[in-house]
């Protein structure tokens, strides 16, 4: 079966909401990225697996413009990202919701409040919209009723959610996933990759699923991308992977 | 003896912890040294985003308002009895000198000088970067650490403007106002002082006390602060915003916030004290 058949979504490949390519950067004499090529459609979600500490995390902060790339290139729908000063870059993140490893709520501001950072920044909606979408946003990750709450008041699992609807506030076309179930129990992570895939359902985003958990990425991807030594090693489907002959995807995938 | 003021400076800037610099393993010169011009290298880049951050809109004027409040209204208590210690020390101490030299009748305008010319100013700088450095160094850094100054960032929010604009503003502006406190509370507390040993009005204390006080004597000094306040915003949110590494990256950070702050306003106040005789004799 092709990837076409599968995901009907992945038919926009020819116009890709994130293409990186070429892309190099090393920290001192650690080379991190070397020479990553990726495509993302929109209305795809591509899962990029690897080790820990092998630039997935790294690859995800240059797309969104945290950190400058040594060269190459990283275009968002077509507009190049590197070198942008902060003004357009500033634009173009407010299309991308970043969702990180431990959730980076806000320790002063309430669960309600870090939802509504976003949008009290950038949108000029009256007070009492602003609280009903904060609302809605929160209900679709299931944290209405902790509105009040401050993060250190929740689970881990909730932080993640509460991140997962405050990378939603600006309602952006692009996604980007660090780490979304690490340091959770299977049962949370299954409910966040559920989550995961729901949401993109509906809103027909395009994402990148930065993981070393297995089973998530293949809940929630469309492509799966495996990471070694700076480079993409086998980029496809599920069943690509399974079929490689590399001897490193064939230990990655382990009894998969 | 230049050489062990030279590599304490050194050590507080590059690592903010004073005891490194008394260890017996010194680091290598030139990597202390390099570390050293890096420090400031990267205090320049900050400062200019911080500039850039402070003077083009839109303005942060809520968090102003509520780093202002964090800041300031909650250091007054603390200001406000530091102030009144000083207040009595000064008069205490120089009570028995100036009894000695018979020139007893001067005491209410030495504490007023005293007070209102360097120890107000002084100490309410240094209480503050006891208080607020710590706090702003520990904030920041716990926020580098645990990427939520980065979340603000991909939210495309520049946290130079909402976090570091607002809280360096609010220490320039608090500063003024907090020594005021502590200038009102030293004078009052220097009278108490006085009164219990040898009864005197506080009219006349004060009558005394400010009959030859001009603006020049009281307004430069007030004003200095702001400069103990700039020192102590910038580098509490510079040591904050360059934590790395965990919770000892947020130690270090509160640690080297009051350390460097601490140490910069002393500096600065030599300066400071040299400039204003100079144009203000």
């Amino acid at each position: 079966m092709s990837i076409e058949e599968q995901h009907p979504n992945a038919q926009q490949q020819d116009d890709p909401a994130v293409e990186v390519q070429s892309l190099h950067k090393s920290f001192g004499s650690q080379t991190v990225l070397d020479g990553i090529d990726l495509k993302v459609a929109q209305g795809e979600t591509v899962s990029i697996l690897g080790q820990s500490g092998t630039g997935k995390s790294v690859l995800l902060k240059l797309i969104i413009g945290l950190q400058k790339p040594d060269s190459g290139s990283i275009q968002v729908h077509g507009q190049e990202v590197t070198g942008l000063s902060s003004r357009p870059l500033n634009e173009i993140r407010k299309k991308i919701g970043f969702l990180f490893q431990q959730a980076a709520l806000y320790d002063s501001m309430t669960v309600e409040e870090n939802v509504a950072f976003p949008l009290r920044r950038h949108s000029k909606m009256p007070e009492r919209e602003r609280k009903e979408r904060v609302r809605e946003l929160l209900a679709s990750v299931g944290m209405e009723k902790s509105t009040n709450k401050l993060p250190a008041e929740i689970s881990g699992g909730m932080q993640k959610r509460v991140g997962l609807a405050r990378a939603l506030a600006l309602d952006p076309d692009i996604l980007l996933f660090d780490e979304p179930t690490a340091g959770l129990d299977p049962i949370t992570s299954a409910e966040i990759d559920d989550l995961i895939r729901r949401l993109q359902k509906e809103r027909n985003m395009a994402s990148i699923v930065v993981t070393h958990d297995l089973r998530g990425a293949k809940t929630v991807s469309d492509r799966l991308a495996v990471m070694h030594d700076g480079q993409i090693l086998i980029e496809g489907t599920f069943a690509d992977l399974q079929n490689s002959r590399d001897e490193f995807v064939r230990q990655f995938l382990g009894g998969c | 003896m230049a050489h062990w003021i030279f590599t304490l400076a050194i050590a507080a800037v590059t690592s903010g912890d004073l005891s490194t610099a008394l260890q017996p393993s010194l680091p290598r010169p030139k990597n202390v040294l390099v570390s050293f011009f890096e420090w400031f290298g990267d205090l320049g880049i900050f400062m200019g985003r911080l500039i850039s951050a402070m003077f083009v809109p839109p303005y942060e004027g809520r968090e102003f308002l509520h780093q202002f409040d964090e800041l300031g209204a909650k250091s007054l208590p603390l200001v406000a009895l530091a102030g009144a210690a000083t207040g009595v020390v000064v008069t205490l101490s120089t009570h028995d000198s100036l009894v000695r030299f018979g020139a007893k009748s001067f005491l209410p305008a030495v504490v007023v000088f005293s007070i209102l010319k360097e120890s107000g100013p002084i100490i309410t700088a240094l209480v503050v970067s006891g208080r607020a450095a710590a706090g702003i160094g520990a904030e920041l850094g716990a926020m580098k650490v645990t990427e939520q100054i980065d979340a603000m960032e991909v939210s495309a929010v520049n946290p130079y403007r909402f976090l570091v604009a607002t809280r360096v503003m609010a220490c320039i502006l608090m500063l003024p106002l907090l020594t005021l406190a502590a200038d009102f509370c030293g004078i009052v507390m220097g009278w108490v002082a006085n009164t219990l040993s040898e009864p005197i009005s506080l009219r006349l204390f004060i009558f005394d006390g400010f009959k030859n006080v001009a603006f020049s004597d009281f307004l430069p000094s007030t004003l200095k602060t702001m400069v103990f306040g700039l020192i102590i915003g910038v580098i509490s949110c510079f040591q904050g915003m360059r934590a790395t590494g965990g919770t000892q990256g947020v130690e270090r950070a509160a640690t080297s916030a009051v350390v460097v702050a601490s140490l910069f306003v002393i500096l600065a106040d030599v300066l400071l004290v040299r400039l204003i005789i100079q144009f203000f004799p």
